[in-house]
């Protein structure tokens, strides 16, 4: 009993995890259709600024949830600004130079900090179920992304601004003609979805530590959990992290973690092969 | 604008250079000059495989590193197996260009979009790059060969006369090798393009929806495009591995695959000669940057890589040749005092 519930509880971290790495991805892919290739080194700057502030005697939790969202949002409104913006509407160099921009901030940040890891102690203890033991961090980052997720969906449901969103989603030309500036709305979702990747980022720097180029361990997994759930932001993320993650943590308790990302990928494929545009190109097709 | 290879001046200008190159080159260079210049030659022919799936097939692919590394890897195990090198390095080509058709069917019958395409070749680049960074113990060997993990496989033989282990090439025989296979990947490259295949693979990045309702099989062609540039890739990373005599998971790495994407913008999208040019000036620079010691290889590549893609969208050749058609239409106009008719450019 005590073990299927830790299983169980296992699968809900790993879905969460995945949820967690690519909302931020999500959120811009379903506006924009365009694939934030630094995504692994903005998830990287979320983590550098909480070890870095908290190192210099910022709370934890301020530096985690507060410092890291709100830079690495100002942050990519800066990078809207100056490079994606005038790439609208050339969707492959768009991703050209963010994969440029990674690499610059790859070797950035490893001039300024150097090329060691950093980290800070996981805060929590662990609890105590039956037998096992496990770390209660796994809680926090569960419920943070169950708190992404519904805070999405409510703010695109019932506000204004997501109202707004929403019709820049469904037809861009139309809402400008009603007057909505579109260009703000594309800025304002890059600013959001770096923000919420900066949390993650944040999130996951106690667990991992940070070091210049441990994007490209997360990257994976954002990109083909965004690219198999499709343009809905929130059904889709929902749909693919559950699938890939109920895959990836039952190959990684059989054989370990890094065929779970292999197994990821494969899973992944086939189901392209059959759902071209992910699961919500077909199914959930009207679902935010 | 693929025209006839026969009026094409500027093919036989890069075949004449590159065989002389091969045959007055070890002459005259000492032997670092000449180590440094195989380098280039491998990491040029690496360059065309990207440049010939991207430019004339209107493929994207972000992980051209996954071929390179396979082959690299294929080549290190089967020749460490084997012991003569032949085998392997053939082998290092069709091994890579059968994961390249199996991978290119799911995702060219899956219909995938540029986004989706260039998303999944990236993961199954990181993949491979995790796979064998986690091969580090004993018991993660092929035969002879152990693959060593992230400290990668030592020791891979110098390529040698085909049947005759032990009669290595010497440094500059093996330039002159890699030389002429750089000159024959070209030149096949070359008649592929001007064939009707390539012409149908050149409709396709044009206008896919018109190509496929004149009837041709868009999905069968850019499977068949993806597995010979992922053939030439896998041999390039064969070139590598022995030229090494060692090769670590690097080979899959991000910054692999970048520097493909990179050298084919540089040199202009489109051509196989502009890459070949890309890859001479850039190592050159980013060798000369990097030796400074403020800059690191990941700045230097990052920049060069998004000053491209937003201020020179078009790469260096063809801008280079658009400015060199505008003077020369300018100069000529000015003779005649009229305005003559556009020139297409060159598609060397």
């Amino acid at each position: 009993m005590d073990y299927v519930l830790i299983i169980l509880l296992e699968m809900l971290r790993a879905v969460s995890w995945l949820v967690l790495l690519a909302s931020g991805l999500a959120i811009i892919f379903g506006m924009m259709r365009v694939i934030n290739f630094a995504h692994g080194e903005f998830l990287m700057l979320g983590g550098y600024i909480t070890i870095m502030t908290h190192n210099n005697g910022v709370p934890l939790w301020i530096s985690m949830l507060i410092l890291a969202p709100l830079t690495v949002g100002i942050f990519g409104i800066l990078v809207e600004r100056l490079v994606i913006r005038h790439l609208y509407g050339r969707i492959i160099d768009s991703l050209l130079a963010t994969w440029g921009l990674s690499l610059l901030m790859i070797g950035g940040v490893t001039l300024v900090f150097g090329n060691t890891v950093q980290g800070v102690s996981t805060p929590f203890g662990a609890v105590s179920i039956g037998e096992y033991s496990i770390p209660l961090y796994n809680f926090v980052i569960i419920g943070f992304a169950a708190a992404i997720m519904l805070a999405t969906w409510a703010v695109l449901k019932f506000t204004k601004v997501g109202l707004v969103a929403r019709a820049t989603m469904q037809n861009p030309d139309m809402a400008e003609t009603l007057g909505v500036r579109t260009t703000w709305v594309y800025m304002a979702t890059f600013g959001i979805g770096s923000a919420v990747t900066g949390l993650a980022g944040g999130l996951l720097a106690p667990l991992t530590g940070v070091v210049p180029s441990m994007g490209v361990n997360f990257v994976g997994q954002s990109f083909i959990t965004v690219i198999t759930g499709g343009a809905s932001m929130i059904a889709g993320t929902l749909s693919a992290s559950t699938l890939l993650g109920t895959v990836s943590q039952g190959v990684t308790f059989a054989s370990g973690p890094v065929y779970g990302d292999a197994a990821l990928l494969l899973t992944a494929l086939v189901l392209l092969r059959v759902l071209p545009q992910g699961i919500t190109g077909r199914i959930f097709k009207k679902s935010l | 604008m693929e025209r006839s290879i026969a009026k094409d001046v500027g093919f036989y200008v890069m075949l004449g250079i590159g065989l002389v190159l091969m045959f007055i080159g070890p002459l005259i260079w000492d032997l670092f000059q000449i180590m440094q210049i195989t380098q280039y030659v491998v990491l040029s022919v690496y360059a065309l495989s990207l440049a010939y799936i991207w430019g004339f097939g209107g493929i994207l692919s972000f992980g051209q590193a996954a071929f390179f590394g396979l082959g690299a890897y294929t080549f290190a195990v089967a020749s460490i197996n084997m012991g003569d090198t032949t085998l392997p390095f053939v082998l290092s080509f069709i091994l890579p260009a059968a994961f390249g058709a199996g991978l290119g069917y799911f995702m060219f019958y899956g219909r995938l979009s540029e986004v989706y395409l260039g998303v999944v070749t990236m993961v199954v680049t990181l993949i491979f790059w995790k796979l064998i960074n986690h091969t580090a113990g004993p018991e993660y060997s092929i035969g002879d060969a152990r693959l060593g993990g992230f400290n990668g496989i030592p020791s891979i033989p110098i390529l040698n006369v085909p049947g005759d282990p032990s009669a290595w090439l010497d440094p500059a025989q093996m330039f002159q090798v890699f030389m002429a296979i750089l000159i024959i990947v070209y030149v096949v490259l070359r008649l592929i393009i001007a064939s009707d295949f390539g012409r149908v693979s050149v409709g396709i990045r044009e206008n896919e929806e018109r190509s496929s309702l004149l009837g041709y099989d868009i999905r069968r062609h850019k499977v068949i495009v993806f597995a010979i540039g992922s053939g030439i890739a896998g041999m390039s990373g064969a070139m590598w591995a022995t030229y090494q005599t060692f090769i670590d998971p690097n080979a899959f790495s991000m910054e692999m695959s970048a520097k493909a994407l990179v050298w084919v913008m540089a040199g202009g999208i489109g051509t196989l000669a502009g890459p070949i040019l890309a890859v001479v000036l850039l190592q050159w620079l980013s060798l000369k940057l990097g030796t400074m010691h403020i800059l690191n290889n990941y700045v230097i590549l990052g920049g060069i890589m998004m000053i491209l893609v937003l201020l020179l969208p078009k790469g260096l050749l063809p801008t280079f040749q658009a400015l060199s058609l505008r003077l020369w239409t300018i100069g000529k106009s000015k003779m005649k005092e009229r305005t003559p008719k556009g020139k297409a450019a060159s598609d060397v």
